[in-house]
């Protein structure tokens, strides 16, 4: 098995990416397959606004209005996000830890491939008579209605197979994390970055399981005459929104939080000084995770708790204000007498900073329990969460596309054109939901397909929409910056020249085994230490030998494909013969091969010294 | 020290399961699942104890649930829990074959269990405590077969790797997944003590 | 993390290592026999008509409580050095599940 670079054919680079276990490259199925369901889901946001763009419209009506809003959220959240934050703790943490590789590579690929599939069985939907329509969160009570076709059953299978890929991810993160770290990487001296991938993979590993447990009994009830939601057999749907909440609270963190890391890098690299307040940032991420847990029935005010769990959840969601805040006050004094330089991830980072602070205060407002219930279902409500989501995740997904690209591709993007999309993205995010928090107050209420005419509602919904097109043009622009990027500059190991942490000592992109001799770390920031040192290198910790990697393999892609065949054989169990075979088949495709990746033998491979040597040398020419 | 180097009693390391780095991660990794698994199973307990009254006009648990069966599994299931102890503690002293014949015998108990939890189930089946019938029933049946599907595992997971190794003995390749094999099995203890106490016990207590 | 008591001699380690195997194994098997005890008492206290179940639910709680630390501990090895994360991580759970189960049984039915 050489591992000396060469032209390769189109099946050969395909082959090699479906049975690929090394963390770069599942970083980059991560990244394509998250950006493709991201365009998806952008485009069913735009078809949102054009319907909603003038009074009475006819674009998108009733039940196809309420599938492409389900899937909307469904594909940003579990699609699009989720994977796009995947993709860049793969293309960066084991660099900024040091290490050769992740703790369990074949797990790695297997949640990929686990994730893809499920996406793709939720969009099969589409074609199989209609997609979900109960709203991205499901509640039972809508969801046990939903009978007029599958889309809810391709809901929750599709996200019971992507969820098992993101449980697995969190548990290769915390142990990679936890197990990996290269001779004098302690954890206080990790890079925030890799603080917020530990801390999230926490917050998946204890968040994923009620999630899991709440669609196992969505599908029993919808496929396999469970009761646990059907008040008419003593069944309770509020036990939906609980185990929905108790996940999807955590979810917000679990993308947040790698977005503050992503930022705490920018802030850092670009004002050219260390990160201000490191232990702080550190304790404020592992308390917002903590605080994350006991907060989720916040969004379950108006269900009728009671004033006692209102006010105990109101008071916690409120708590949550103060690490936070200490979060945006160390980035604003960490830019604060630095040099900065404005790149592009900095423009985001910098707009960062009051979008998401404004999103941060409509949710102190939503956490006030009365407050919320005038608040409740309508647009305020949209308008916050898209400010937290947008203004924060979505701005840290753009902000590391641009910074990390280098990395991940050997290429810089071009910064022209960076801002242009930085900007468009910008004016077009404002425009789209400042305007929503008033709409709100006046009365809109969300997931509503339509709205009558003089009622005050016509122009803020229609500014709305013109800014739903700005971000697409942005989007559109970057896309444009990706492809001619093929031919753009080459990108050198340390791409910004500023660069702080391991990933920017080694080339762009990293080779296979990523350190030729792993690092000696001898403080925070061992890169900028080295070079303030005057140094070009990072001392090593090993002499140069033979370095051992992990065998490919292509049993994930076929054990996830078998769960794909179940989630259609159990889908269709009800109705046809062929449901349940096809269903049993599936699962004896996934057991079959977690069996056979249990008797066969994996001891991976050696690339010997003399072939790292000469590696080391083209590296260093190119 | 390489994972597939043939070993001695001197040579073999004393905490086998974690000598390599490989063995490290996956003995790490398996007790974070198992955190992740605690949650599982307390989602699955939580509503358990939301819907336990919640019988639909079926029988409730005091009139179903039959004592002598359910001590009887849980004493198989205790003893079983203790075999695979007697299984590392061979593992840890080098001793293959005493080792293989402890996690038969753990085989053996567990599928014992399983047994009964079979019978169990069909019984109440009869007596018209069915799955379907209630909220009751959907909620006892997924959190006690949740349960019982993960000893089914856990014994084809345990045999597969008993006979896979059964020519070769012990190196350091597999010392980790036998041990791994067997926090699993301690754990499917650990929740059959909260069923016995919170679905049995207290629903005799009422 | 391997044979910490290195003496030079293999031999010597080994009985060492032998003895200090068997003694731990004598400690779970009393663990054992204390985990049997108090499941009978489990059984035994909701056998006995005359307890309300005001003292039987706490009280068989606790004893499931007993039994799980003595899995987990002595079973499990959780006592040993080198546990410290699997402890952090198995305890978060434990948090999760009591904020859960505390939450199901008061705000789902009102």
């Amino acid at each position: 098995m050489s591992t000396i670079a060469r032209k390769k054919g189109v099946g050969a680079v395909l082959w090699d990416y479906l049975t690929t276990v090394d963390h770069k490259k599942i970083a980059h199925l991560y990244l394509i397959s998250g950006g493709i369901f991201f365009l998806l889901g952008g485009l069913e946001a735009l078809f949102i606004r054009i319907q909603l763009a003038k009074p009475n419209n006819d674009f998108l009506v009733g039940g196809l209005y309420n599938e492409v809003l389900t899937m909307h959220g469904t594909t940003m959240i579990f699609l699009a996000a989720m994977p796009l934050v995947f993709a860049f703790m793969n293309a960066v943490v084991p660099l900024q830890i040091g290490a050769r590789d992740v703790a369990f590579p074949f797990l790695n690929a297997l949640g990929f491939w686990l994730f893809f599939f499920g996406g793709v069985f939720l969009n099969c939907s589409w074609f199989l008579g209609g997609a979900p329509d109960a709203g991205w969160t499901s509640y039972a009570s809508l969801a046990l209605d939903s009978k007029a076709h599958h889309g809810v059953d391709f809901y929750t299978l599709g996200l019971q197979i992507s969820g098992l890929g993101t449980l697995i991810g969190g548990i290769n993160f915390l142990v990679t994390i936890i197990n990996m770290r290269a001779p004098g990487m302690t954890f206080m001296r990790m890079p925030m970055f890799t603080w917020a991938t530990f801390v999230t993979s926490a917050l998946i590993l204890f968040a994923f399981p009620p999630l899991t447990v709440g669609l196992i009994f969505l599908m029993m009830d919808r496929l396999f005459g469970g009761n646990f939601f059907n008040p008419a057999a003593g069944g309770n749907t509020i036990i939906w929104e609980h185990l929905f909440w108790v996940f999807g609270h955590p979810e917000v963190y679990i993308l947040v939080l790698p977005a503050f890391g992503i930022f705490s890098e920018i802030f850092a690299t670009f004002s050219r000084k260390r990160l201000f307040g490191y232990s702080s940032m550190v304790f404020a991420t592992v308390l917002i995770a903590f605080l994350g847990f006991m907060v989720w029935a916040h969004h379950m005010f108006t269900v009728g708790m009671g004033p006692i769990a209102n006010a105990i959840f109101s008071v916690a969601t409120m708590t949550i204000a103060v690490p936070t805040g200490i979060k945006i006050f160390n980035w604003l004094f960490t830019m604060w007498g630095g040099s900065i330089k404005f790149t592009t991830p900095m423009h985001y980072a910098v707009a960062f900073i009051p979008s998401f602070v404004m999103g941060g205060v409509t949710g102190v407002m939503l956490a006030a329990a009365a407050a919320d219930y005038q608040y409740h279902d309508s647009y305020f409500v949209v308008a916050h969460f898209h400010y937290v989501i947008v203004g924060g995740v979505v701005f840290a997904l753009l902000a590391g596309t641009h910074y990390w690209w280098p990395k991940m591709f050997g290429r810089m993007l071009n910064e022209t054109l960076g801002k242009i999309t930085f900007w468009l993205f910008f004016i077009g995010f404002h425009l789209t939901f400042f305007i929503q928090h008033f709409l709100g107050l006046m009365g809109m209420p969300r997931r509503v397909f339509t709205f009558l005419p003089g009622q005050g509602l016509e122009t803020g919904n229609f500014i709305s929409t013109v800014g739903a097109f700005f971000m697409a043009a942005a989007t559109v622009v970057l896309l444009i910056n990706i492809v001619i990027s093929v031919k753009g500059e080459k990108a050198p190991a340390d791409a910004w020249g500023d660069g702080r942490t391991l990933e920017w000592a080694i080339a762009s992109p990293p080779p296979v085994y990523n350190f030729a001799q792993l690092p000696l770390v001898r403080g925070l920031d061992p890169l900028w230490l080295e070079k303030m040192e005057g140094k070009k290198e990072l001392t090593p910790a090993e002499p140069l030998g033979d370095i051992h990697m992990p065998n490919s393999s292509f049993l994930p892609f076929i054990m996830s494909f078998g769960l794909f065949v179940a989630a259609f054989g159990f889908t269709y169990h009800q109705e046809t013969a062929w449901g349940l075979p096809v269903g049993i088949l599936g699962l004896l495709i996934t057991f079959g091969s977690m069996f056979l990746r249990s008797v066969i033998d994996d001891h991976g491979f050696h690339i010997h010294k003399e072939e790292v040597l000469e590696l080391e040398k083209k590296g260093a020419n190119a | 020290m390489h994972v597939e180097e043939k070993l001695t009693p001197e040579t073999f390391p004393a905490a086998p399961e974690r000598a390599t780095l490989e063995g490290k991660n996956k003995f790490l990794g398996f007790w974070l699942f198992l955190g992740g698994e605690t949650v599982l199973f307390a989602s699955l307990f939580a509503t358990y104890l939301a819907l336990k009254d919640k019988t639909n006009g079926g029988p409730s648990g005091e009139e179903l649930f039959q004592m002598p069966i359910v001590f009887m599994a849980t004493m198989l299931l205790l003893t079983s829990s203790l075999t695979s102890v007697y299984a590392i503690y061979h593992m840890k002293n080098f001793d293959f074959q005493k080792m293989q014949l402890w996690f038969g015998i753990t085989v053996l108990l567990g599928a014992g269990f399983l047994a009964l939890e079979i019978y169990e189930f069909y019984e109440y089946v009869h007596e018209g405590h069915k799955f379907t019938s209630s909220a009751f029933g959907s909620a006892f049946y997924t959190l006690v077969g949740t349960h019982g599907a993960h000893v089914a595992f856990g014994l084809l997971w345990i045999l597969t790797l008993m006979i896979r190794n059964a020519k070769r003995g012990l190196n350091l390749y597999n010392a980790p997944k036998f041990y791994v094999a067997s926090l699993y099995w301690h754990f499917i203890d650990v929740v059959w003590v909260f069923i016995f106490t919170v679905v049995y016990l207290m629903g005799m207590v009422g | 993390m391997t044979n910490q008591m290195n003496s030079g001699n293999e031999r010597v380690d080994l009985a060492y290592r032998r003895r200090k195997n068997a003694e731990e194994m004598r400690h779970q098997v009393i663990a054992f026999v204390l985990m049997i005890l108090l499941t009978l008492i489990a059984f035994a206290a909701v056998g006995y008509e005359e307890f309300s179940h005001w003292f039987v639910i706490p009280f068989i709680l606790l004893l499931a409580g007993v039994q799980v630390a003595f899995q987990l501990y002595y079973f499990m090895h959780m006592s040993h050095k080198g546990h410290e994360f699997p402890a952090l991580f198995i305890y978060g759970g434990v948090l999760v599940m009591l904020v859960l189960v505390w939450a199901f049984s008061t705000i789902v039915w009102w």
